[in-house]
C-alpha cells in the first residue's frame, strides 16, 4: 500500500526534473530499511505516470542494503531485519549509515535532435 | 530524437519536506506546537482524544486538525467535547488519501486558530505505513497501536514505530480477550525503536490516559528546550 504514496513521489520528483521533455528511464535508489517492495513499486509506477511525461518510463531501481553504527561503541553492522539495538555493547543509540534512502537519481529524457545539417 | 540523461539526485519526498518546513515556520511564528498523531485504521485516534482532552483544565489550549478520509465523523465526535476543531477532507470522491501530506495541512492554515491555541494535534488518517513517509510540520509523533492488533505489529511496520517520539499501547480493556502478550510487544518494540517511551492506555475506561495528559502538558517545553 505504501508503494503507491513512493511512487507518486518519485513520479512526481521525475516530473518536475524533465521540464516537458518525455521520460524514457527514472533511477532510483530505494533503502531497505524503507520496506520498498519492487514489484509492487513497478506496478503503482506504471499506473501513476500515466498521462504524465513518465508513461511508459522505464524504472530502474537499486535496493541499498541497510548498515547500522552504534554510537556508544562504534560498531557498524549490516542489519536484514528490524533488530536496531547493537549487537556488540546492547546500545540503543545507533545510527543509519545506509538504508533509509529513497532518492530518484537520474532520469532519462528524450530531446529533438538539433538540426546540424 | 535522443536521450539526454539528466542528473536528479533529490530525496523523493523533498518537495513535501520543504513545504512542511514551511508549515513549521508558520507554526512555530504563532507559538504552537504540533503533534502528528498516526496508528492503523480504528486503533482509537479518535477516542484518546476525546477522552484526553475532554477534562483539560491547565496546560496548553489544545486544537485538533482532523484528517478523516471522508465525511466529519470524527471532527464531530471531538466539537461535541468543546475542543477547537477544523476538518481536513482528504475526499477526492473516490475515498481519500491514504495519508496527510504537507500540502494538505498547508491548505488548512488559514482555517486554523493558531492565535488561540498553543498546541494543534492532527489526527493523521489510519493507515500503518504511509504516514510514516510524509512529514507534515509537526514536532512531534505519536503512534496509537492498539492490543487487538496484535503483539507482534512493531516488528511488521517499524517504519512507524520507529518514526514516532511516544506509543501508546491502547485499549488495553481488552487485553485478556484478544490474547495480547505485553512483554512480547515491549521486546518487538525495543528492537525497532529502543528506548522510546511507550504508555498503556485504556481510552474506553481512561486507565493510563493522565499518563498521556502528562506527557502532551510537557511537550511545548521539551520541544523549545531542543530547539
Ligand atoms: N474496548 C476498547 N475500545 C476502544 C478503545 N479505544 C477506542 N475503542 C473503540 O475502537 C473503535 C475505533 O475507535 P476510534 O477512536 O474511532 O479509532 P480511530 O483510530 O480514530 O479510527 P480512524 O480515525 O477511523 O482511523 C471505536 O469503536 C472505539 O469505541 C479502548 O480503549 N477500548
Ligand atoms: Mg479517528
Ligand atoms: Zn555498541
Amino acid at each position: 500500500m505504501h508503494e503507491l504514496s513512493v511512487a507518486g513521489a518519485v513520479v512526481d520528483t521525475a516530473i518536475a526534473h524533465a521540464a516537458g521533455r518525455p521520460v524514457s528511464v527514472v533511477t532510483v535508489r530505494a533503502g531497505h530499511l524503507r520496506q520498498v517492495v519492487p514489484r509492487s513499486l513497478r506496478f503503482y509506477f506504471e499506473i501513476v505516470a500515466r498521462d504524465t511525461v513518465v508513461q511508459g518510463a522505464r524504472l530502474e531501481l537499486e535496493i541499498v542494503p541497510g548498515r547500522l553504527g552504534c554510537r556508544a561503541c562504534a560498531h557498524e553492522w549490516d542489519v536484514d531485519s528490524p533488530a536496531f539495538r547493537c549487537p556488540r555493547c546492547g546500545g540503543g543509540d545507533v545510527t543509519v549509515l545506509s538504508g533509509d534512502e529513497l532518492e530518484v537519481e537520474s532520469i532519462e529524457v528524450e530531446e529533438p535532435t538539433p538540426c546540424t545539417a | 530524437m535522443h536521450r539526454v540523461k539528466v542528473r536528479v539526485v533529490e530525496d523523493a519526498l523533498d518537495a513535501n519536506n520543504t513545504i512542511a518546513r514551511a508549515n513549521r515556520a508558520d507554526f512555530d511564528r504563532h507559538g504552537v506546537t504540533v503533534v502528528n498523531l498516526m496508528s492503523a485504521p480504528g486503533s482509537g485516534k479518535t477516542t484518546l482524544l476525546e477522552r484526553a482532552l475532554s477534562h483539560w483544565h491547565d496546560g496548553p489550549r489544545v486544537g485538533v486538525l482532523e484528517g478523516d478520509v471522508a465525511g466529519s465523523l470524527d471532527a464531530d465526535r471531538l466539537a461535541h467535547h468543546h475542543v477547537p476543531v477544523v476538518q481536513l477532507n482528504t475526499d477526492n470522491g473516490f475515498g481519500g488519501e491514504c495519508h496527510l501530506d504537507a500540502n494538505m495541512v498547508r491548505s488548512a492554515m488559514d482555517a486554523l486558530p493558531l492565535d488561540e491555541i498553543d498546541m494543534l494535534i492532527i489526527e493523521n488518517v489510519g493507515n500503518l505505513v504511509c504516514p510514516a513517509e510524509f512529514r507534515v510540520g509537526e514536532d512531534a509523533r505519536i503512534m496509537v497501536s492498539s492490543v487487538a492488533e496484535g503483539a507482534d505489529k512493531p516488528l511488521k511496520y517499524p517504519l512507524m514505530f520507529r518514526a514516532c517520539e511516544l506509543v501508546v499501547i491502547n485499549k488495553i480493556d481488552l487485553i485478556e480477550h484478544v490474547d495480547f502478550d505485553m512483554d512480547t510487544f515491549l521486546y518487538h518494540l525495543d528492537a525497532v525503536h529502543p528506548g522510546v517511551t511507550s504508555l498503556p492506555v485504556s481510552a474506553r475506561t481512561g486507565e493510563g490516559v493522565d499518563a498521556v495528559r502528562s506527557w502532551l502538558a510537557a511537550l511545548p517545553d521539551r520541544v523549545r528546550a531542543v530547539a
